[in-house]
């Protein structure tokens, strides 16, 4: 495995475009893919599972769903649901930092690092964080990373909190428009009832609870609707996380796919194209063909942004522009860990 | 108590021309009660909670808008003067401790609660808000802010995440990094950003994951937007004494194993419970070696179900006695021994100071074994608060300042408790910050390599060094002295 890292660094030193890469299961996601791909799969295997310390470690080129196996075989899950759009690595995911149905309620996948060991653009090895709850010596790099589209570092190893299987878990299906399904799942994430997941699409809101046996079944008398059965419910949960259900997966004809990040309790908007909302409202997805600088103006109208998630046109930058004194930290902070440009160039903005 | 180290010049240089220079330029920028320069006004603000270190800055700035933050900023940016936030100075390492020749910005002022959104379920704050202030404001709505520092009386949420504090219940709902979802925060320049949104996720780098827990080296936090939380309709706790600390653990380990996270998992050994009985009078086991508090909480039946398979478990793992709380006073009452350990232990000795490692959970029997070996070495008790569920690790050295060396032997004995976080796999510091206190200890953690990545992340925010310096992040020459001793990396 050292001669990896070793393949890795001297990949690096030659100062030379990186194009890193996994499983390759998000190239779609993020601006155009540029540089020589360095492939991370070599690098593989769990290196610590502590179940009764909720934590893993695993090289980054571990197949998530090796990982998510091993978690499974003493009934424990990656809570943020990563999705794997395909054959996932760990370290792609941690650098995608995409999550899954139960983010709003569980956490992102940010929330559940706990330490990286990465490859800066000179070469070096560096740990931040650690495989511990709680740790706040030095600033918190390895979160940082997760999300940052491979940008800052090549991610060598992680560490990730996991969380026991949930003990029971029901799936509730409801009628409702778009407004009054934003406003029932904000009413009910205020109230003490174990709520995992949420999804509006078509007029229907489907809710997923997870928790005590004894706090489901209180909560499905409480709250009414239409019980699904298990092995359904099972597999709709999967499908949207995985984005391979009709909504998702359907022909290309309807336009790109945008996404929108916005406070849950937002009004339904007005968007030229089909919408399926999670998150409790504050995830939502469009397909359509929409002006990108107007979509833009209403999401951050709302308190929001919007990014280019899937297809579509990436000339004009994929995620939402930033004002120029957080452009500033963000080039200080790519130039210190990456100062040649190696790695990912574009892929998060069209700047670095 | 007495001051060491960076001590306090108790002879201000009053006719400094810089500082005589720097108050007129604040003069003009802030009203004239928002500007403390008289030793007798700055003496309360020459320490933290860690009152082993004091110093007397030139100056206390205590502004009352965003433009006067702003300005303060923008005066000893221009003439290169150190500035130290300050909430309400409860931090333990040393973080708040002012610079010498430098500015503390006081952001007790900004003490208004800007909107409680129970729809959205969160709260809008200014800093200097008391952390306890927020889930009273909420309380109404059924809503509660969930970290729950043990000093959440006092301490103020700009505090809370500069530290990225925690508390009895964070092992379920999370430290301060996962409850706070924007921040206004004023830069070292003067320039202010909003890092964060009401949306669940900001495009670019997580900025929010660096300023949490930055201990006020990145920017002045000015506002706050926190998660509030379904306050459970129930919640009940057990408590379990154990004749050794390892069949202690084995039941926290246990529980885990079970699929359950409790809403709290607390650890106190036999020094610390006898403390804290004669402080609060909980009806602790006092001939336990260690008890453990086990909440449970949510709906009644979901409380019952858990409080009763755990109860199982801490008795299949040697619990020799079981109390469950009967009543909402009696749980309230169990919980206050633990919150009160601090002040508890503080009364059984003229002086203490509170160690923070976090270890993985296997080895605590090990550590704590250590722990009081080094006790006896060092000639000073020890007393161990423990939020079990997390691995973090609170060791209580008592001390007596007033005896000469003392003090120096209890930051020896602090440090090898550091050093040994970090052996067995840890970290220095859980939620305390690294502050001045365990600045040297960085070098045992991190290399040399890493810790210039921490300057660089800190000079992205803040170029010039001006924003609380000195702390947190060693420079080479605190490693290369520290390396003498032969424990830094
Ligand atoms: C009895 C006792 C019990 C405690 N229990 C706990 C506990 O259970 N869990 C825990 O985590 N901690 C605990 N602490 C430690 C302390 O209370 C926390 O670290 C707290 O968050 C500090 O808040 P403060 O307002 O007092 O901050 P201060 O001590 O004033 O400052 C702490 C740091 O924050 C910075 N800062 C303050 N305000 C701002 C701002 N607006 N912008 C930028 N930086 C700022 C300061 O520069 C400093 O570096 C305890 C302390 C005591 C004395």
């Amino acid at each position: 495995m050292s001669d990896r890292v070793e393949e890795f660094r001297s990949r690096i030193l030659e100062r030379k475009p990186l194009r890193l890469k996994g499983g390759g299961s998000k190239d779609f996601y993020g601006g155009p893919l540029r540089g020589e791909v360095l492939d991370t799969r070599g690098y593989s295997g769990i290196i610590g599972y502590e179940p009764t310390e909720l934590v893993i470690t695993a090289r980054a080129g571990t197949p998530l769903a090796e990982i998510e196996s091993a978690l499974a075989a003493r009934r424990q899950v990656l809570a943020c649901e990563p999705p794997h759009f395909g054959a996932a690595t760990i370290g792609g995911a941690v650098a995608a930092g995409l999550s899954g149905p139960r983010r709003a309620v569980a956490g992102s996948v940010r929330d559940y690092v706990l330490g990286v060991k990465l490859m800066d653009g000179e070469g070096r090895e560096l740990i931040f964080g650690g495989q511990v709850m709680k740790n706040v010596a030095g600033f918190d790099v390895s979160r940082l990373i997760a999300g940052s589209l491979g940008t800052l570092g090549l991610i060598l190893e992680v560490s990730l909190k996991v969380l026991p299987l949930p003990l029971a878990e029901a799936t509730l299906r409801f009628e409702l428009p778009q407004d009054r399904a934003l406003d029932a799942m904000n009413r009910w994430a205020g109230q003490p009832v174990p709520l995992a997941a949420t999804c509006w699409q078509g007029d229907v809101l489907t809710l997923r609870l997870c928790g005590a046996q004894a706090a489901i079944t209180a909560a499905c008398e409480k709250l009414g609707g239409e019980r699904v059965a298990d092995s359904e419910a099972a597999n709709f949960w999967a499908a949207l996380r995985e984005q391979s259900n009709a909504f998702f997966a359907g022909p290309d004809t309807r336009g790109p796919l945008w996404r929108l990040s916005l406070p849950s309790v937002t009004p339904p908007l007005e968007l030229p194209g089909p919408q399926l909302i999670e998150w409790g409202g504050a995830q939502r997805w469009l397909r359509g063909a929409v002006d990108a600088a107007s979509l833009r103006e209403i999401a951050a109208k709302a308190g929001g942004h919007a990014a280019l998630f899937r297809g579509g046109d990436k000339t004009g930058g994929v995620f939402a522009p930033l004002s120029p004194a957080l452009m500033e930290v963000h080039r200080r902070l790519k130039q210190s860990f990456d100062p040649y440009g190696v790695f990912n160039p574009g892929r998060l903005y069209p700047e670095f | 108590m007495m001051s060491h180290e960076n001590s306090a010049e108790t002879a201000q240089d009053v006719a400094n021309p810089d500082r005589q220079a720097l108050l007129a330029d604040l003069a003009r920028v802030l009203p004239a009660e928002a500007l403390l320069s008289a030793d007798e006004d700055l003496k309360p603000y020459e320490c933290d909670g860690l009152t082993a270190y004091s110093a007397l800055p030139w100056a206390v700035a205590l502004p009352q808008n965003d433009e006067q933050v702003v300005a303060v900023l923008k005066v000893c940016h221009a003439r290169q003067v150190p500035v130290v936030a300050r909430g309400a100075g409860t931090g333990l390492s040393g973080g708040a401790t002012p610079v010498v020749q430098g500015v503390v910005l006081s952001l007790a002022k900004f003490m208004r609660i800007l909107e409680i959104d129970p729809l959205a379920r969160l709260a809008r704050v200014q800093p200097g808000v008391r952390n306890v202030a927020i889930s009273e404001a909420a309380a109404p709505y059924g809503l509660y802010y969930a970290p729950d520092p043990s000093s959440q009386i006092a301490c103020t949420i700009g505090g809370n995440v500069a530290e990225n504090s925690g508390g009895v219940h964070c092992l379920k709902y999370g430290l301060t990094l996962h409850n706070v979802l924007r921040l206004k925060v004023a830069l070292m320049n003067g320039d202010v950003i909003e890092i964060g949104s009401h949306a669940l996720d900001d495009p670019g780098y997580d900025l929010l994951a660096l300023m949490i827990g930055s201990e006020g080296m990145l920017g002045v936090v000015l506002e706050a937007t926190v998660k509030l939380t379904p306050k459970p309709r129930t919640a009940q706790v057990v408590m379990a004494s154990f004749d050794s600390v390892i069949a202690a653990g084995d039941a926290v380990a246990a529980i885990i194993a079970a699929g359950i996270i409790p809403a709290g998992l607390e650890m106190m050994d036999k020094l610390a419970t006898a403390a804290v009985e004669d402080f609060v009078h909980a009806g602790y086991d006092l001939t336990a070696a260690a008890i453990l508090l086990a909440e449970s909480d949510g709906t009644a039946e979901e409380v019952a179900e858990e409080i009763a398979t755990m109860s199982v478990l801490l008795e299949q793992n040697g619990a020799r006695q079981l109390r469950i709380s009967q009543s909402e006073a009696e749980r309230l009452k169990y919980w206050a021994g633990r919150k009160a350990a601090f002040p508890a232990v503080g009364r059984i000795t003229p002086d203490y100071m509170c160690m923070d490692g976090t270890i993985p959970r296997k080895h605590l029997s090990h550590v704590l074994t250590r722990i009081a070996e080094l006790s006896a070495e060092f000639h000073l008790r020890c007393a161990n608060v423990f939020h079990a569920g997390d691995g973090n690790l609170h060791p209580l050295i008592m001390f007596d300042a007033r005896n000469p060396g003392e003090t120096e032997r209890a930051i020896a004995f602090g440090a090898k408790i550091l050093e040994l976080s970090v052996d067995v796999g840890g970290t220095i510091t859980g939620e305390h910050g690294v502050g001045i206190e365990k600045v040297k200890q960085m070098c045992v953690q991190f290399s040399r390599e890493e810790l210039d990545k921490f300057h660089a992340v800190k000079a992205a925010f803040d170029p010039l060094t001006l924003l609380n310096p000195g702390k947190a992040v060693p420079y080479p020459r605190h490693c290369s002295e520290y390396r003498l001793t032969g424990s830094a990396r």
